[in-house]
């Protein structure tokens, strides 16, 4: 018997592995782009399942938000349009993609399926997702890592600005 | 699935959502009254008194036009566009308390229709995914100029999101917590208790308030719609029912931002005096109609602002949002950090 | 709902990023499937927080979502850097080094 529980699972899994392939396969980038911005929503709707509300909000603003939006400016901005769609590819990657991604979802389906085997959520503790528990462990345990990962940010955005400069 | 719970909630949406479309009606006729009052002429006066039955006019004209569908253009995206902006200016709303716990028929029942642990940043989820109804209808419409609109607007709300959320911290700092009903509460008792004031976030009010003039595309940023600049903007080819959707999504963008001005700032349902013995409909009559009257005061600034102040030019607006706002919002979150490690305010 | 069927969707997104990394060619579309396999991954360590009732999980997407950021900024940078030299974002035209 469905619950309601599932079948809002299989209707979100649907979704979220509709606008993957979407994103694989659409000719033009800015549908690709936004299909992609649609699975970053609802792969925050699976966080939300699992009961993560910080790391599900940290989502839809960070990469639905942010990191799509400058993607969809760079291909507007290009005007990469579907003539220069490239979506063709070559004799030898037509035959090997299709068996080397059959391959990877092969061997991990069933790495998956063979380890959690009858494994279940245990009842989560009132603070599990919290803003709190995470504050705290980002804060406590993590803090190095915290630190080094505000200096990437700093390097990366000084790469990408040299990057893209037309005069050094 | 309990159906009570389910039932209530489904009715808080139905008026919320119907309060916010009267709500957006009412801005129509304040803007048109107000802006002929600043500009010493008198605004529509003659569909009904004093002109109240205006929006119904522009409304029945709105759905009377012809609606055009560009050629060329992206026929599904043309017409989701306005669909995006409206959905998430509505959802933004979502986590404002508007009111405090109230008994209904003998159930109490919580005036906010979210109550998330990460309450606020649902709300700027919600204002950062509208990004994508401007960018979509300047896409869309394949023509120049709403390209280029769209992408301004678009850069400029991303940009000016930054400020927004920096000065939000400052309040989430003082309060220690993001629960939108829990900043409310503690902002009970005197006005001074409010965050603007005993919370010390006085230049964090001012960076929220101008962050959100541009998040909602108001005046003096509006230069992605002004109609002297690029046509009109990222909506140019956009005629009738979805233009008019466009409209209406800007009114309950603004009314959304006010609303969170309120209730990170100013105190939310609070009176601002502590209302000792009142209890019962008489204090829920008080707090919500003093959340009402702190919102209408707050769109009244809104609409005087747009009226008075000229248009930013774009790179003046990129300035202001990255060079000035930011490492402002970047200091008062230093400074906030600091009274909270000294006790000067009790978190 | 079992860990199981989060797992298994995870790991057939991979496979669908997996697949978009080689099936295309234009860069920027390359730099999309990447974001999907980062989220399939997201998903897995998401999946095992909750399984075990821990926040780690929840604190590597974190980085792992501030690493796909800064990657995505410095990897279009080079995507606009390559247009403004060869006017087409063609993988397979970047062969200057080819012998």
């Amino acid at each position: 018997m469905a619950t309601l529980e599932t079948v809002a699972f299989v209707l979100l899994a649907t979704l979220a592995v509709v606008s993957a392939l979407m994103v694989v396969f659409h000719r033009s980038p800015v549908i690709s782009a936004l299909s992609l911005a649609f699975n970053l929503v609802s792969i925050a709707g699976f966080y939300l399942f699992l009961n993560a509300q910080f790391i599900a909000l940290l989502q839809v603003i960070v990469y639905a938000g942010a990191i799509m939006v400058l993607v969809l400016f760079v291909i507007m901005l290009l005007s990469i349009t579907t003539e220069q769609g490239l979506h063709r590819s070559g004799r030898v990657q037509r035959v090997a993609a299709p068996l080397l991604s059959a391959a990877c979802a092969g061997v991990l389906v069933f790495a998956v399926a063979r380890g959690s085997e009858g494994e279940a959520f245990v009842v989560s503790s009132a603070d599990f997702g919290t803003v709190r528990q995470v504050g705290l462990e980002l804060f406590s345990t993590y803090f190095y890592a915290f630190e080094a990962i505000s200096l990437l940010l700093v390097v990366a955005m000084i790469g990408a600005v040299l990057l893209a400069k037309k005069r050094l | 699935m309990e159906l009570e719970p389910l039932l209530i909630s489904f009715a808080k949406i139905f008026v919320v959502s119907q309060v916010l479309m009267v709500g957006v009606a009412l801005m129509t006729w304040v803007e048109r009254r107000l802006s002929a009052i600043i500009q010493y002429r008198v605004g529509p006066n003659r569909v009904g008194p004093f002109g109240l039955l205006q929006p119904i006019a522009d409304g029945i004209k709105f759905v009377m036009k012809d609606e055009t569908l560009p050629e060329g253009s992206h026929k599904p995206l043309f017409v989701l566009a306005p669909a995006i902006a409206f959905v998430t200016a509505l959802c933004a709303f979502s986590v404002v308390p508007f009111g405090p716990v109230v008994e209904i028929f003998g159930r109490s029942v919580d005036l906010v229709i979210l109550d998330l642990d990460g309450g606020m940043l649902f709300a700027l989820a919600a204002t950062g995914l509208g990004v994508y109804g401007i960018v979509c209808a300047g896409w869309a419409s394949r023509s120049k100029y709403a390209l280029m609109g769209g992408l301004r607007a678009s850069a400029q709300m991303v940009s000016y999101e930054l400020a927004l959320s920096l000065a939000a911290i400052g309040v989430f700092l003082a309060n220690g917590t993001l629960r939108p009903t829990v900043i409310v509460e503690m902002q009970a008792g005197w006005f001074l208790n409010w965050n603007v004031f005993g919370g010390f976030q006085m230049l964090g009010f001012l960076l929220f308030m101008i962050a959100g003039y541009a998040e909602t595309n108001r005046l003096p940023f509006d230069l992605p719609e002004a109609e002297s600049e690029l046509v009109s903007g990222y909506h140019t080819e956009y005629s009738s029912m979805k233009f008019s959707m466009f409209f209406m999504s800007e009114y309950i963008a603004m009314i959304t931002m006010s609303a969170l001005t309120v209730t990170l700032y100013l105190g939310g349902y609070n009176p601002g005096f502590p209302t000792g013995d009142l209890s019962g409909w008489a204090l829920w009559g008080l707090q919500i109609g003093s959340f009402v009257a702190k919102v209408g005061c707050l769109l009244f600034l809104y609409v005087w602002v747009r009226w008075t102040l000229p248009r930013f030019r774009y790179d003046q607006l990129m300035h202001l949002g990255w060079k000035r706002l930011f490492p402002l919002a970047l200091f008062n979150l230093v400074v906030t950090a600091l009274l909270v490690a000294f006790d000067v305010i009790k978190a | 709902m079992a860990p199981q069927s989060m797992l298994i969707l995870s790991a057939l997104l991979f496979a669908i990023g997996v697949f978009g990394v080689l099936w295309n060619r234009g860069a920027i579309t390359i730099l999309m499937c990447v974001e999907l396999m980062l989220n399939a991954a997201n998903l897995a360590f998401i999946t095992f927080a909750r399984q075990f009732d821990q926040a780690d999980g929840q604190i590597y997407v974190f980085f792992i979502m501030t690493l796909a950021a800064a990657e995505a900024a410095v990897g279009l940078a080079i995507v606009i850097a390559l247009f403004r030299l060869r006017e087409s974002t063609d993988v397979d035209e970047l062969n200057l080094l080819k012998w």
